[in-house]
C-alpha cells in the first residue's frame, strides 16, 4: 500500500500518530521508518518533521533503521531471564550471526530484545512478527525459524 | 494576595506566582539550571528543590505555585544534599574541561557547582563521547555538554516556533538533536542563535570566525575593513563590565582601530541605505497596490524562516538586501574604486549582534561585488574575546567616529537595532519621498517597546497606512497567518507594512549578543539606542550626506539598475525537512 492511501485511513488527528507510524513501519518492506514515512506523516498531521522523529524515537517498538523481513523479539524479564533467556539469546546471536538490534546477512530476521510479553507460565518466550512462541529450547527456535524461512 | 512564608520571612504575592519568583522577592534565590525568565518552567533539572511544611517529599519551586498560608524552606540539610547529588549526577554526563570552554566564567553550570559546593567529583564519566555536530555554518552544538535541560528545544519551538531541535530517543540514550541526527545545518534551523544565548552550558556556540580574523589582520597585502551592526555598540560595553545598555559607539570604533582593522566604516551607514532603497520600493508598492504588504527583510533568520513556512509570501518581501550585506556589495565596490584599493585585497569583516550572519553572507547569491561580499562575520562574544586577547578594554576607550566614506549614520540607522526601528526609519523617509515634505515629529511611539505584535496607523499626508511589527518568529507566524487569512478570504490584507525581525526584542536580543539576556535587559539596550537617536543632528536617513554622494557619485537613484544589482536579492522555496532550496517547480 502506498504512503497516501494510508495516510487516508486515520483522520488527520495528532492523537492517530502512533496507530500511522506503525501503519507506516508495517508496510515498509524493510520494516522501519524511513525519512520520507516521517516526512509524510509530519504532512499529514501537520506537526513538526522533528516532532515525529523525537515520538518514533521513544519508542522501541519503531525502528528508524532499516530491518530484516521478521523482527524476533526475545523477552528479558525477570522471569524468562530466570528460565534461561540468556543463553538462549546467546544461541541466537551465534545461530543468526548477529548482534542485539542486528539483522542477518540475508535480511531473513533482525534480533531484538522485548520487556516482558506477559506469558511468564511459559517462559523463556518470544515473539516472532506478531506470533507468541514459549517453552524455548534452541532446538525449539531453530525450528520455529527454520519453518519461517520456508514459508517464504 | 497570596501570604506565606519563605525561611520564616512572611511574603505576599499574587495568585499563581511560583516559589522560585516569590523566593527570590523575599530576598532569597534558589538555584536552577533549566529556568529562564523568557520560557515557561518545565522543572527539568530538579535544582530548585524546596520544603514545603505539612506536604511530603521535595517541589519543585519553578514549577509550584505559592499557595495560602505555606511555609516554605529553601535550603534545610537534606535539600542542599539533594541539590548536591543532583549537581554531581549532571557533572558525571558532562564533558568538565571547562578551561578549554568557550563558556568557561559564563557557565551556569560551572557557577552553580560552584554555589551548591562541590569538591569532589563521586561518580566517573559515564556514556560514550558523541561527535560534535559542526555542520552549520552559524552553529556549532556539542551533545557530549548538553544537560538535557530543554531551554534550546523551548525556544526553539515555542518562541520561535522553527522546531529544528527535539529530545530524542529515551532513557540514558536520551539526546537533544535534529531529526534522524542530520545536524543543524542539514535542519530547518534558521540559524537565529537563540539556542545559543539560552543554553546554560557550553552545548551550543557559534562558530567562530576570529582565528581567520586575526589571519586578515596579521597580513599585510590584506586591506581590511570592517562594518558594526547598530546592536552591537549597546552591547559591546556589558562584554567590558560597563552597565546594561551601555552605548559605546565611539569607543567601539576606537577598539576596533587599535584591534588593527584598515578601515572602521559603519553598518548604520547601509541601515540608511537600506532606508532609501525600502523606502522607494515602499512607495512603489503603495503607488501600485501591488503585494501589499511590503514586508522587510533585513533579519537573516527571518528570511530563511520566511522561505521554509511562508514561501508563498515571497512576492511580498521587500528585495532589498540587509545593511549588511549592502555594506558588502559596496565595499568592494564603490569603496574600492573611490579608494583605489583592489577589490580583490579587501577583507570584509562586519560584527553582528547575530549568528544567522554567518549564513546570510555564505549564501551563495551574496556575491554582486564579483567577490563574497561579506567576508567574515563576528558575534559580539567574539569581537570581546578579541578585544581582551589584544588587552584592549572598551570602557577605556576614547570615542572615535568611524572613516569615511561609507562611515556616517543617522538616527533613524541606529535605531535599526532595536525591534519597530526599521518601520519607524522607513517612515520618516517614506513620508518625505511621498509629501516632499519632512515628517516634523520623527518619533513613531506605537512602534516602539517589546510587546509581542505592535500595530499603527500612520497618516502620510492625508494617507493612512497600516503598519504592524513583529519581533520572534513565533509573534511573525501569528502575524502572518493572520496577513494569508485575509488574502486568502478578502483578496488583500489590512496591513501596508510590516516588519519582522528574528529575535525576541529585535536584533538587541540577537543570538550573537553576550550571555545572560532578558527582557529587561533587550528593553533598556533599545533604550540606548532611542537616546543615540535623539543625541544624533541627522535624524532622517535621506539627510544623511554619504548616502545622497553615493546616489549622485555611483548609484544615481534609489532602485536604478545599478543599484538593483548590487543591493536588492531574491529568495528561494525551502523545505520543511532539511532547509534546503527546493527546486523551482
Amino acid at each position: 500500500m502506498n504512503r497516501e492511501a494510508i495516510l487516508k485511513k486515520f483522520e488527520p488527528n495528532l492523537s492517530n500518530i502512533l496507530y500511522i507510524m506503525h501503519d507506516l513501519q508495517d508496510n515498509n518492506p524493510e520494516k522501519y521508518l524511513a525519512k520520507e514515512d516521517i516526512e509524510a506523516c509530519a504532512d499529514y498531521l501537520n506537526v513538526p518533521y522533528s516532532y515525529v522523529h523525537s515520538v518514533a524515537s521513544f519508542y522501541t517498538m519503531f525502528s528508524l533503521k532499516p530491518r530484516g523481513r521478521n523482527i524476533i523479539r526475545i523477552c528479558e524479564s525477570p522471569p524468562c531471564h530466570l528460565m534461561g533467556a540468556d543463553s538462549l539469546i546467546d544461541y541466537l546471536k551465534g545461530s543468526l550471526k548477529v548482534d542485539i538490534g542486528g539483522t542477518t546477512k540475508d535480511g531473513m530476521f533482525t534480533l531484538e530484545l522485548t520487556s516482558c510479553l506477559g506469558v511468564c507460565g511459559v517462559a523463556p518466550a518470544m515473539m516472532l512478527n506478531e506470533e507468541m512462541f514459549g517453552n524455548l529450547t534452541p532446538e525449539k527456535v531453530d525450528s520455529i525459524l527454520d519453518k519461517r524461512r520456508k514459508e517464504i | 494576595m497570596i501570604k506565606a512564608t519563605i525561611n520564616n520571612v512572611e511574603i505576599e504575592a499574587p495568585e499563581g506566582t511560583s516559589i522560585l519568583w516569590a523566593a527570590k522577592k523575599a530576598g532569597f534565590t534558589i538555584p536552577t539550571l533549566c529556568n529562564h525568565p523568557d520560557l515557561k518552567p518545565g522543572g527539568q533539572c530538579g535544582i530548585c528543590v524546596v520544603e514545603i511544611e505539612g506536604i511530603p517529599g521535595l517541589k519543585r519551586a519553578c514549577m509550584t505555585p505559592v499557595g495560602e498560608g505555606f511555609k516554605v524552606k529553601t535550603h534545610t540539610p537534606r535539600i542542599m544534599a539533594t541539590r548536591r547529588q543532583l549537581v554531581e549526577l549532571i557533572l558525571s554526563n558532562h564533558d568538565t574541561d571547562c578551561l578549554t570552554c568557550v563558556k568557561n566564567n559564563n557557565c551556569e553550570l560551572q557557577q552553580l557547582a560552584s554555589i551548591v559546593g562541590i569538591n569532589v567529583h563521586d561518580y566517573s564519566r559515564s556514556g560514550e563521547r558523541l561527535p560534535i555536530d559542526r555542520s552549520s555554518v552559524s552553529i556549532v552544538r556539542d551533545p557530549n555538554k548538553c544537560i538535557l535541560c530543554g531551554r534550546c528545544i523551548q525556544v526553539c519551538s515555542n518562541v520561535q516556533t522553527v522546531d529544528a531541535l527535539a529530545v530524542n530517543h529515551r532513557g540514558f540514550d536520551t539526546v537533544i538533536t535534529t531529526a534522524f541526527d542530520a545536524g543543524l545545518g542539514n535542519s530547518v534551523c534558521i540559524n537565529c542563535g537563540q539556542c545559543v544565548v539560552h543554553c546554560p552550558v557550553g552545548a551550543l556556540y557559534e562558530k567562530s570566525a576570529t582565528e581567520e580574523v586575526w589571519e586578515a589582520l596579521h597580513d599585510p597585502d590584506k586591506f581590511v575593513v570592517v562594518q558594526e551592526a547598530p546592536a552591537v555598540r549597546v552591547m559591546l560595553g556589558e562584554e567590558f563590565g560597563m552597565p546594561t545598555g551601555s552605548l559605546v559607539s565611539g569607543k567601539m570604533h576606537a577598539a576596533l582601530r587599535r584591534l588593527g582593522f584598515d578601515a572602521v566604516l559603519e553598518t548604520n551607514f547601509t541601515a540608511d541605505l537600506t532606508i532609501m532603497e525600502e523606502g522607494t520600493e515602499l512607495i512603489d508598492r503603495l503607488t501600485s497596490g501591488r503585494n501589499l504588504p511590503l514586508i522587510t527583510s533585513c533579519s537573516p533568520g527571518w528570511i530563511k524562516f520566511m522561505e521554509t513556512y511562508f514561501h508563498d509570501l515571497i512576492p511580498h518581501m521587500s528585495t532589498a538586501k540587509s545593511p549588511q550585506q549592502m555594506f558588502g556589495a559596496l565595499a568592494k565596490t564603490y569603496y574600492a574604486e573611490v579608494k583605489g584599493i583592489d577589490p580583490g585585497k579587501i577583507v570584509s569583516v562586519s560584527i553582528m549582534p547575530c549568528t544567522a550572519k554567518k549564513f546570510e553572507c555564505q549564501r551563495p547569491e551574496m556575491n554582486a561585488s564579483g567577490y563574497q561580499d561579506v567576508d567574515y562575520v563576528l558575534t559580539t562574544r567574539e569581537i570581546g574575546r578579541m578585544m581582551r586577547e589584544a588587552g584592549l578594554d572598551v570602557k577605556e576607550m576614547p570615542d572615535e567616529p568611524p572613516d569615511d566614506i561609507l562611515g556616517d549614520y543617522t538616527g533613524a540607522a541606529t535605531i535599526f537595532g532595536a525591534t519597530g526601528g526599521v518601520m519607524e526609519a522607513a517612515v520618516r523617509s517614506a513620508y518625505r519621498l511621498v509629501t516632499g515634505k519632512e515628517l516634523e515629529n520623527v518619533e513613531i511611539k506605537p512602534v516602539r517597546g517589546l510587546q509581542g505584535i505592535k500595530e499603527a496607523e500612520i497618516d502620510i499626508d492625508g494617507t493612512r497606512v497600516k503598519v504592524a511589527v513583529a519581533h520572534s518568529c513565533g509573534q511573525a507566524r501569528k502575524l502572518l497567518n493572520k496577513v494569508q487569512d485575509q488574502i486568502a478570504k478578502e483578496g488583500k490584507s489590512e496591513y501596508q507594512f510590516i516588519e519582522v525581525m528574528a529575535c525576541p526584542g529585535g536584533c538587541v536580543g540577537g543570538g550573537g549578543q553576550s550571555w545572560g539576556s532578558n527582557m529587561a535587559k533587550r528593553a533598556r539596550r533599545g533604550e540606548s539606542l532611542y537616546e543615540e537617536d535623539r543625541s544624533l543632528p541627522l535624524r532622517r536617513s535621506h539627510e544623511n550626506p554619504s548616502v545622497l554622494a553615493l546616489y549622485e557619485k555611483f548609484l544615481e537613484k534609489p532602485n536604478s539598475e545599478k543599484a538593483h544589482k548590487l543591493l536588492h536579492t531574491h529568495y528561494y522555496k525551502r523545505s520543511t525537512v532539511d532547509g534546503k532550496i527546493k527546486p523551482a517547480s
